[in-house]
């Protein structure tokens, strides 16, 4: 079918997208540790349909060629690793991860998940947990009878024990970091997995490495910008609806060709 | 048949071509740093016998619009929008020098800074490498600077400064890849005065007013080539019934 068709549709396409990633960031904004993506846009290839410059007589040549574009198209959905605001909750269990850094849980399957949503619980044998039930890693294990859980900044998990004059040290949390965080692979459940492009992980105690610190009682929450996303929706849908003008007008060319001829 | 039929099918044709042209800006209307498409009719003289009363009309792209988009703020600091006229050099995948408005910057996994589609960004001194960095800042002449990772704030190293270059308009061709290259094919030489803003991300140029009324009329010029090789039907339909014996 005619080109001028499929450029108009591949700015619907991408609009399309665009929409999808918007509607995500504002569905995520009350979620703990989320962080924001945006579609990034590229133009097509061009077809070079007459060359520029091409010998118009032995002495001369075209001054000008004819270049047709084909479109646009997405090519990254890119995260946005700002910090988000730490709201406090007072949950001894809830951490905010102060900088940059991610905890380690360890997935069903026996691999390392990453995540920035700090909000633990704890599982039925005292082990420090995400929502979805995934152990934290290193595992730190709360004895039971603990009357007061204590995590530090650096991440030393102790507790109070009943009848004891002095807190015991049970553990001690270590944060993950990536030469490139945007290339983690969101999986869903908060969590990120390590992919080629994040590089390796590499483990070290909060706060030191250039890692952000721990703060207990807080959790982070999503870095997405409401107003920002309205003007990002407002503006993808009058995009959109000018590729969808573009396709009736070319539709309508055609259609007075076929019925006139 | 009527040699009007072949002008119009021609002037239908190329209306059809241009309005490619046109829906491709307007797909485009939001892609970072991307620059119209201008195209424009041209007159071409059928030579041959009889009077020379016959021109086709053919489409051309007469280069690309260089109207600045707007800039609007991101706060990532990454994205950097040049400010005025000026190019960010990149290595096109082929490995020349191309240039590019897009400044929607990344680190890669080996820690060089690409664009968005994975062009190396070029510095002063070739393709710029990013350590691991716990804050960075790309100031306004295009020079990056880091505070290294597990270092304290005050140990700020600068890694490098983009290749910002600033050749007249009229030399840039866009490539069939969508980067800009001179037309003489040589690598274009850096220019200090070039100012760029990072944290700010520039949009596509696309006026959508302009692009609209344009497709409106090409529409309505496709509509009038097609009315005409329609009446060069009719005058060839009403000839063949004269002549018809019974």
């Amino acid at each position: 079918m005619n080109p001028a068709l499929w450029a108009a549709k591949t700015g619907l396409d991408a609009q399309q997208t665009r929409m999808a990633v918007v509607s995500n960031n504002l569905a995520n904004v009350n979620t703990t540790g989320f962080k924001k993506s945006r579609a990034v846009f590229e133009d097509l290839l061009y077809q070079n349909v007459t060359q520029v410059g091409a010998a118009t007589s032995q002495n001369t040549q075209a001054a000008s060629g004819l270049e047709l574009g084909t479109g646009v198209r997405v090519v990254a959905t890119e995260k946005t690793y700002t910090q988000g605001n730490l709201s406090q909750t007072g949950n001894a269990m809830d951490l905010a991860i102060n900088g940059r850094g991610f905890f380690q849980v360890l997935l069903p399957d026996g691999t390392l998940g990453y995540t920035r949503a700090g909000d633990f619980q704890l599982n039925a044998s005292g082990q420090l947990v995400t929502s979805s039930g995934y152990t934290l890693q290193p595992a730190i294990s709360i004895p039971q009878g603990a009357q007061s859980v204590t995590i530090g900044n650096d991440g030393t998990v102790s507790v109070q024990l009943a009848g004891q004059s002095t807190p015991t040290t049970v553990g001690s949390l270590q944060l993950a970091d990536f030469v490139n965080p945007a290339g983690l692979q969101p999986r869903g459940e908060n969590l990120l997995t390590e992919s080629a492009a994040s590089g390796t992980a590499q483990t070290s105690n909060p706060g030191q490495n250039g890692l952000g610190t721990l703060l207990q009682g807080s959790v982070e929450s999503s870095n997405v910008n409401v107003v920002e996303e309205m003007v990002n929706m407002i503006e993808t849908q009058r995009a959109y609806e000018m590729n969808t003008k573009a396709i009736e007008t070319t539709d309508q060319m055609l259609q007075y060709l076929s019925s006139n001829l | 048949m009527d040699r009007l039929v072949y002008v119009a099918m021609e002037g239908a044709k190329e209306s059809l071509r241009a309005q490619t042209a046109n829906n491709h800006n307007l797909a485009n209307a939001s892609t970072t740093g991307f620059r119209a498409d201008l195209s424009a009719f041209q007159t071409r003289d059928v030579a041959g016998a009889g009077l020379p009363s016959r021109a086709y009309a053919t489409d051309s792209s007469v280069g690309w619009d260089s109207a600045a988009g707007e800039l609007s703020a991101t706060g990532r600091d990454l994205d950097v929008a040049i400010k005025g006229a000026g190019w960010l050099a990149v290595q096109a995948p082929d490995g020349t020098e191309a240039y590019t408005r897009a400044g929607d910057l990344r680190v890669d996994p080996s820690g060089v800074l690409t664009t968005a589609n994975g062009n190396s960004v070029l510095g002063d001194a070739g393709p710029v490498a990013i350590p691991p960095h716990a804050s960075l800042m790309i100031g306004g002449d295009g020079s990056i600077s880091v505070v290294p990772l597990g270092q304290e704030a005050k140990t700020i190293s600068t890694v490098g400064r983009l290749k910002l270059v600033n050749p007249p308009a009229g030399d840039m061709v866009r490539g069939a890849d969508g980067l800009f290259r001179l037309a003489s094919g040589a690598p274009a030489s850096a220019d200090a005065s070039v100012r760029i803003v990072s944290g700010t991300l520039e949009s596509s140029n696309v006026n959508i007013a302009e692009t609209m009324t344009n497709m409106i009329e090409l529409a309505r010029n496709y509509d009038l080539q097609v009315k005409a090789i329609h009446t060069a039907e009719e005058n060839a339909a009403t000839s063949a019934k004269l002549l018809q014996t019974s």
